[in-house]
């Protein structure tokens, strides 16, 4: 084999980055050198959901680049590092701190700018532009001392600016060059209902205006003046007038441009230099630019397929888009303002409800060429899907359109759609590939997103992927059954109710009343579960003991040879040099293997069934209490140290959680549950990894929810901010007593909540604006928990009854000899079989 | 050849659920349904199978949850959650695995264990 050949990107972008990811994927990985310039501070990130930054999204969520992902892959990132000029005839790329790199394969993905107008007056104080994170921490700034905010480009660009500068709590106009909103993608009666969702919002638009200048305002920082005379007076310009190629480097070295900019490029997404490629903005594709991701995505993935001499082509991209602009769906598909020849229009209008709909259709009405929806973008998938398929419309295609009042359904069913049909564009994910994942073994929307990435990238396609996903399951005779097990022919969300309801107290009553047969391990511990949130009595009380997994049967953590760990509660990891102590003692005295745990407490390991007792009368003599380590309910709350001894701390983190963990321990959930409090936004607690996190910031602590590490790990999503302690705790009790109401058995609060039919917004509405009614139960619920709490440890060691069980063997004293241990690294361990082997043959000589 | 053992008084078996006894150096776990077989006292069903599970080579089956799937009355192990049928040992999941099952009554307010005799017909003896 040769050496490895040196490929140099230049620009770390949505579209560079995803080029770096499908290379290190593909085969031809090994035989190349990477090398990436980046300009900006920080690795690639997300610039689509740019404006999330305002409501909470921090940069870390922003990023496209896994941790570790340079290194993981020998990849050399040369960061807040420019390029500056390319030697062609050397193949030499050098940067502007000096460093001189040779390539053999070059690759532009130096993206775009944002087009500034040359108004006079464009560069003064607080005009500002909409590209990259520095841009928008400018516009915060600014926005601090500023009130009004005025965004000049009413275009999809322009519009997100106007959300973020809404997010910030400023007055906020969109001024407009062209008669209308969105006119690229919109017809004039699209964009006027825009126009009017939008000044609902109280945004205020002024379109075919032409700004002439802009001068020192009187009320404000800025005044625009306009060609028609009209003035504006506001603090912040914001430019979002479209964008400009990057192609200064490729101009400087010789290499074709367009009349208008941009990097020429063939189908192979090749410059007029054999070894230099341009992809994603910055490249021009038969006179077009592409200034969305998805044709970038593709025009990388053409450029890794020519590196591995693999036929690839790109040949265009379809400009359909479908997105959410302050919350009005907003969609385009195809030839929308019907230039086709002889194309025909239908259109559907509804100023009550606020819904425009236009279809354009072949003129022998079989063909979809092109649509727009305004107000209700429910019908993009299908629609997409007739036009990018070619697709026979029905004979009246307007019904795809017209609002449908009864039951018949004129959606296209995903069975209609050929497998070759790309299901998510961003990743370019075809019906195909999501079938054969499906068949592959992924039955949950989150399994399938995780496997083939559809649906990840802009959302757009989730209801169409889980519209595949349902049919190619019922296909394979996966009938959904959501009975609990065969002894009850009920979810655990009505058994509860069942419970509730009819006052059971009992499983053998909910059995003789709603089940049969004797119960199993499924039914007993699920139902055991949920008396034991409900009423709160004793898990070893005589009608509940039978029902008990061995953990919580035991008050313990079964470990593989049989014995057990015992874990103490350690409210919010705090623990006196005493406690720890007494702690030691124990666990020297029962000879147990010590371990810290990651919720910020000690396991105990190597017990014996008939020493738990023992070891609890000691650890509750010395002020412990039961961790339910054993249980599925609160396990810990983790806490950084906090405002009380840590130089940035802003909040009393520890207090909180320590509060939090007396509040809810004993709580017996659907699984369990991790909390984690953070004195600042340096998250030491890694509280966004939890079902339930809190970060402390200066206006009040911020609510995280549904987050968790394991098998799947799941960043947890914002849910309230700037929240006092006693509406934190408020919004704590109804959601969790709302999971434990309605989640499934062994339901995270993630798999809970992504499954739910509106997902995050519909858990704030049922949890912060009380949208079901049902918050007072929901807190008077869990402060009948609260109230009933108890010891489980202490009840059990203070009665006989309870303590019978822990024995071996009922008939002698003798413990169990098949537990042998044997010492590594000064500790206890179970023997491996040839250990025990070995110590058997020891007692028999 | 009918060779009964006393192992305990019926007041230390647990309710519908499971204890281990020592027998002979064979340590058997005896379960008792009083509850769900919906028969108190003497007709409650009561079952006797080895305590060591072979999937987790750990004497731990008394301490498994019991019930019944499709029928037959199970123990499920509480370390890899594999069935046994209770009358015939028989493992659900691995029909080649079979754990001992052993004659068990209760005689007078005594459970007794006849270690040679195994149920008859896959019905235990009560």
């Amino acid at each position: 084999m040769s050496e490895k050949q040196t490929v140099v990107v230049i620009g770390n972008g949505m579209v560079g980055q995803y080029f770096l990811a499908n290379l290190v994927d593909s085969i031809i990985k090994e035989q190349y050198q990477i090398v990436t310039f980046c300009e900006e501070p920080r690795v690639a990130y997300d610039r689509v959901h740019l404006s999330a930054f305002f409501t909470g999204t921090t940069v870390k969520e922003l990023s496209l680049v896994e941790d570790g992902f340079f290194e993981h892959n020998g990849i050399t990132i040369h960061l807040g590092d420019k390029a500056v000029t390319i030697n062609r005839v050397a193949k030499t790329v050098t940067s502007a701190k000096g460093l001189t790199i040779t390539y053999d394969k070059l690759v532009l993905a130096t993206g775009s700018y944002p087009f500034v107008p040359p108004v006079p007056g464009h560069d003064r104080a607080q005009c500002l532009v909409y590209r990259t994170i520095e841009d928008l921490e400018a516009i915060a700034a600014a926005a601090k001392t500023g009130k009004v905010g005025t965004v000049v480009g009413g275009g999809l660009l322009g519009l997100e600016a106007a959300k973020a500068l809404m997010d910030l709590g400023l007055e906020t106009h969109v001024v407009e060059f062209a008669p209308r909103l969105m006119a690229v993608q919109l017809d004039d009666a699209g964009g006027a209902m825009l126009r009017r969702k939008i000044e609902n919002l109280g945004v205020i638009v002024h379109t075919g205006k032409n700004t002439s200048i802009i001068t020192d305002g009187e009320q404000c920082v800025n005044l625009m003046c306009f060609a028609d005379g009209e003035q504006l007076e506001t603090d912040i310009v914001l430019f979002s007038a479209g964008i400009r190629p990057r192609d200064e480097l490729a101009r400087d070295c010789g290499l074709e441009v367009g009349q208008r900019g941009g990097i020429i490029i063939d189908n192979q997404c090749r410059t007029s230099d054999d070894s230099i490629y341009a992809i994603g903005e910055c490249a021009l594709w038969n006179g077009m630019i592409y200034g969305l991701v998805a044709p970038g995505y593709t025009m990388a993935r053409t450029v890794v397929a020519d590196l591995a001499g693999n036929e690839a082509g790109f040949t265009g991209a379809d400009m359909s888009t479908k997105l959410k602009l302050m919350g009005v769906d907003v969609a385009s598909i195809g030839d929308a303002h019907a230039k086709t020849q002889g194309a025909m229009v239908y259109s559907y209008q509804n100023g009550d409800s606020e819904v425009y709909k236009r279809l354009v259709v072949s003129q022998d009405k079989k063909q979809l060429l092109g649509a727009v929806l305004v107000g209700d973008a429910s019908g993009y998938g299908t629609l997409l899907q007739y036009c990018l398929n070619g697709i026979e419309l029905p004979a009246y295609p307007d019904a795809l359109i017209l609002p449908h009042r009864s039951d018949e359904s004129v959606g296209l069913g995903p069975d209609a759609l050929p497998v070759s049909a790309q299901i998510c564009s961003c990743y370019d994910v075809t019906k195909g590939a999501i079938c054969s994942a499906i068949e592959g073994g992924c039955m949950t929307m989150g399994a399938l997103k995780a496997e083939t990435k559809a649906a990840t990238g802009c959302g757009g396609c989730a209801a169409l992927l889980k519209s595949v996903l349902d049919s190619e399951l019922s296909k394979q005779g996966f009938a959904v059954n959501t009975d609990l097990c065969e002894h009850f022919a009920y979810t655990r969300q009505d058994l509860h109710n069942l419970i509730r309801v009819e006052k059971i107290l009992t499983f053998s009553e909910l059995l003789h009343k709603h089940g049969k047969g004797k119960g199993c391990e499924i039914c007993k511990p699920t139902i055991a579960n949920i008396l034991a949130s409900q009423w709160n009595e004793h898990i070893l009380e005589k009608d509940h003991l039978g029902l008990q997994d061995t953990n919580d049967t035991f008050l313990a953590n079964m470990q593989k040879d049989g014995t057990y760990s015992v874990v103490p509660r350690i409210t919010g990891g705090e623990i006196s040099p005493d406690m720890l102590i007494a702690l030691g003692q124990v666990g020297k005295k029962y000879q147990l293997y010590t371990k810290i745990t990651g919720g910020q407490r000690v396991d105990l390991f190597g017990a014996r069934v008939d020493q738990l007792p023992h070891i609890w009368k000691e650890l509750i003599d010395a002020g412990f209490e039961s961790g339910h380590a054993y249980g599925k309910s609160l396990r810990t709350v983790k806490s950084c140290v906090g405002s009380t001894w840590c130089r940035y701390g802003v909040d009393d983190s520890v207090g909180l959680a320590i509060e939090l963990e007396n509040r809810y321990k004993g709580l017996r959930s659907p699984h369990k549950i991790k909390f984690a409090v953070s004195g600042c936004t340096r998250e030491c607690a890694e509280a966004q990894g939890k079902d339930v996190g809190i970060i402390a910031t200066e206006n009040g602590w911020n609510l995280y929810v549904c987050g968790n590490g394991g098998m799947k790990p799941r960043h947890a999503d914002l849910f309230a901010t700037g929240l006092d302690k006693e509406t934190l705790i408020k919004y704590i009790d109804r959601f969790l007593s709302f999971y434990v109401r309605t989640a499934d058995r062994l339901q995270r609060t993630s798999v809970w909540m992504e499954n739910m039919e509106g997902g995050l917004d519909y858990l704030k509405s049922v949890v912060i604006e009380d949208k079901l009614g049902l918050c007072d139960q929901l807190e008077q619920q869990m402060q009948y928990v609260i109230n009933t709490y108890q010891c489980e440890w202490k009840t059990t060691i203070e009665d006989e009854a309870k303590l019978k069980r822990f024995r071996h063997f009922i008939n002698s004293d003798q413990p169990d000899d098949n537990i042998v241990f044997v010492e590594e690294r000064g500790q206890i361990r179970p023997a491996d079989s040839d250990e025990r082997k070995h110590f058997k043959l020891m007692e028999i000589a | 050849m009918a060779k009964w053992i006393d192992v305990c008084s019926v007041d230390d078996l647990q309710p519908d659920s499971g204890v281990c006894a020592l027998l002979e150096g064979e340590q058997v776990a005896i379960f008792w349904m009083p509850v769900l077989s919906g028969a108190e006292g003497p007709d409650a069903k009561i079952y006797a199978v080895g305590n060591y599970d072979p999937f987790g080579n750990a004497n731990v089956l008394s301490r498994g949850l019991i019930g019944d799937i499709g029928g037959q009355p199970v123990v499920a192990s509480p370390l890899y959650k594999q069935h046994y049928n209770l009358q015939t040992g028989v493992c659900l999941e691995d029909e080649t695995v079979k754990i001992p099952v052993y004659a068990v009554r209760i005689d007078n307010g005594s459970v007794q264990i006849n270690l040679s005799s195994l149920p008859q017909d896959g019905e235990p003896a009560l």
